[in-house]
C-alpha cells in the first residue's frame, strides 16, 4: 500500500517520467551530457518548466471550480455571522481558496470594511490570501515533500490568525481612509444562480488568466532556479545563505519583500537554493515575502489605509515571516 | 440609459461591454456604455471583483461575464 504512494506520489506529483524523459530528450535531442553544467542547466529549465505548467493547469482548474462556490461576497456574509478567533481562523482559511491577486486586495478590502467586519478579520484574510493556497501545498509537496508542504500551511494560517488578530487589538480602525466606511455595501447575490457548466467554464478561463499573467515570473523564477543551480558557486551562497549563517534569513526577506512575483515563480528559485545547502527556513522565507508582500501590493494598500497601520501591518507580516524562518531552520532535520 | 463596466480593462471587462451593447441593441433600447477603470471608483460601487454591471448607477451583477440573453432582464427591468 505504502509503495503504491509513494509511486503514485513519484509520478504524478515529481513527475519521475518527465524528468527521465527530459534526460533522454537532452542527452538524444540535443546531444548534451545530462550530468554536464550545460547539460544539467537545461534539463532543470525544461523539466520545471513543464512540470509547473502542467500542476499549474490542473490545480488551478480543479481550485477555481471550488472557488466559484465562495465569491467574495460570500465570504463576506459567512465571516460577518462569527465573532473573535473563530472569525479569525475561518478568514484566515476562507483566504486559502478565494481567487486573489494584490490588483484585488483594494476591492476587497473596501468591500469588508464597509460592511462592519473588524479589521482583525480583514487583515487575516488578506494575509492569508496570497501567502497560502492550495496550488501552493500541492506544489511544495511536489518539489519537496508532503511534511513540508503541511508545515508551511500551518504556519501560514497561525501567521494569518496572530497577525490579524494583533492588528485587531491595536485598536487602528481610525487609520483606514474616511471613504471606505462610507462606501456602499452592494449584496446582490448571484453565487447561487451559477450552473455547473458556468463553473466549470470559470474554471478554464482562470487558468488561462492565471497561466497568461504568471507565465514570465515562472520562466524567470525558473531560469534563475537553473543559474542558482548549475552556475553560481556554492561557496558564494553558503557564505550569503548559509545554514550557519545567523543573517541568512534576514537576508532571505529583504531580498524577497519588494519582489512582486507569484508562489509559482519563486518556488524554483527556493528548489534550487534548498538543493544548494541553504537552510530550509531561509527558502521558505524567502517565498514567503515575496508572496505576502510585495511593492505594488503596498502601494496599492496606501491608498485606503494610512501609513501608521500600514506600517503595523508590514511590521508583523515580516517579523512573522522572519520568525518562521528561523522556526524552520532550527527544526528542519523534522521534515527531511 | 446609462450602463457602466467596472473594470481595469481586462478582456473579461471588454466582452461584458460588448454582451452589454448587443443586449441593448436587441432590446431596441438606447443606452450610452461607459467604462469605469479606477480601482477606488468601482470599489465605491461595493462590489468585490470585476468585471461589474450597472446599469443606471445600480449594480446588477459583480465577477461574471453575464450573456446577452441574461443581460435582457435587466435591461428590460430598468426601462421606464
Amino acid at each position: 500500500m505504502q509503495d503504491v504512494f509513494i509511486w503514485l506520489n513519484d509520478q504524478l506529483l515529481r513527475m519521475q517520467w518527465l524528468s527521465d524523459l527530459v534526460t533522454l530528450l537532452v542527452r538524444d535531442g540535443l546531444g548534451l551530457d545530462p550530468i554536464s553544467r550545460v547539460g544539467a542547466s537545461v534539463h532543470f529549465f525544461i523539466y520545471d518548466v513543464i512540470k509547473i505548467f502542467i500542476l499549474l493547469s490542473v490545480l488551478i482548474f480543479s481550485i477555481s471550480y471550488v472557488q466559484s462556490y465562495f465569491p467574495p461576497e460570500r465570504t463576506r456574509r459567512i465571516l460577518g455571522q462569527r465573532r473573535g478567533l473563530w472569525a479569525n481562523t475561518l478568514a484566515a482559511l476562507l483566504g486559502t481558496i478565494t481567487p486573489f491577486c494584490s490588483c484585488s486586495s483594494i476591492p476587497l478590502f473596501i468591500g469588508f470594511t464597509s460592511a462592519g467586519l473588524p479589521l482583525a478579520v480583514t487583515f487575516s484574510f488578506l494575509i492569508s490570501s496570497p501567502l497560502v493556497d492550495l496550488a501552493s501545498v500541492i506544489l511544495l509537496a511536489s518539489i519537496f515533500n508532503w511534511s513540508i508542504a503541511l508545515a508551511y500551511v500551518v504556519i501560514g494560517l497561525v501567521l494569518a490568525v496572530l497577525g490579524g488578530t494583533l492588528i485587531g487589538r491595536m485598536k487602528l480602525d481610525d487609520q483606514v481612509a474616511d471613504f471606505v466606511y462610507q462606501s456602499p455595501v452592494s449584496d446582490h447575490d448571484n453565487d447561487g444562480t451559477i450552473s455547473r457548466r458556468e463553473r466549470l467554464t470559470y474554471a478554464g478561463e482562470q487558468v488561462r488568466e492565471i497561466a497568461a499573467r504568471v507565465w514570465v515570473y515562472v520562466l524567470i523564477g525558473v531560469g534563475i532556479g537553473a543559474a542558482i543551480h548549475n552556475w553560481i558557486p556554492e561557496g558564494f551562497i553558503s557564505a550569503l545563505l548559509g545554514q550557519d549563517k545567523w543573517w541568512s534569513v534576514l537576508v532571505a526577506t529583504v531580498a524577497g519583500v519588494p519582489m512582486y512575483a507569484d508562489i509559482f515563480g519563486t518556488l524554483p528559485i527556493a528548489e534550487a537554493l534548498v538543493q544548494k545547502g541553504v537552510g530550509l527556513g531561509t527558502a521558505l522565507t524567502f517565498m514567503m515575502a515575496v508572496t505576502a508582500l510585495s511593492l505594488p501590493s503596498i502601494i496599492m494598500l496606501k491608498r485606503v489605509v494610512k501609513l501608521p497601520l500600514l506600517a503595523v501591518f508590514i511590521g508583523i507580516v515580516t517579523a512573522g515571516i522572519i520568525l518562521i524562518g528561523y522556526i524552520f531552520n532550527a527544526t528542519a532535520h523534522l521534515f527531511v | 440609459m446609462i450602463i457602466k463596466i467596472l473594470g481595469s480593462g481586462c478582456k473579461k471587462c471588454i466582452a461584458l461591454a460588448e454582451n452589454a451593447n448587443a443586449a441593448a441593441q436587441t432590446e431596441g433600447i438606447e443606452a450610452r456604455i461607459e467604462k469605469v477603470t479606477d480601482i477606488i471608483t468601482i470599489a465605491g460601487y461595493g462590489i468585490m471583483s470585476t468585471p461589474g454591471l450597472v446599469i443606471d448607477e445600480k449594480v446588477v451583477s459583480s465577477g461574471r461575464v453575464l450573456s446577452v440573453a441574461q443581460i435582457a432582464p435587466f435591461l428590460k427591468e430598468a426601462t421606464p
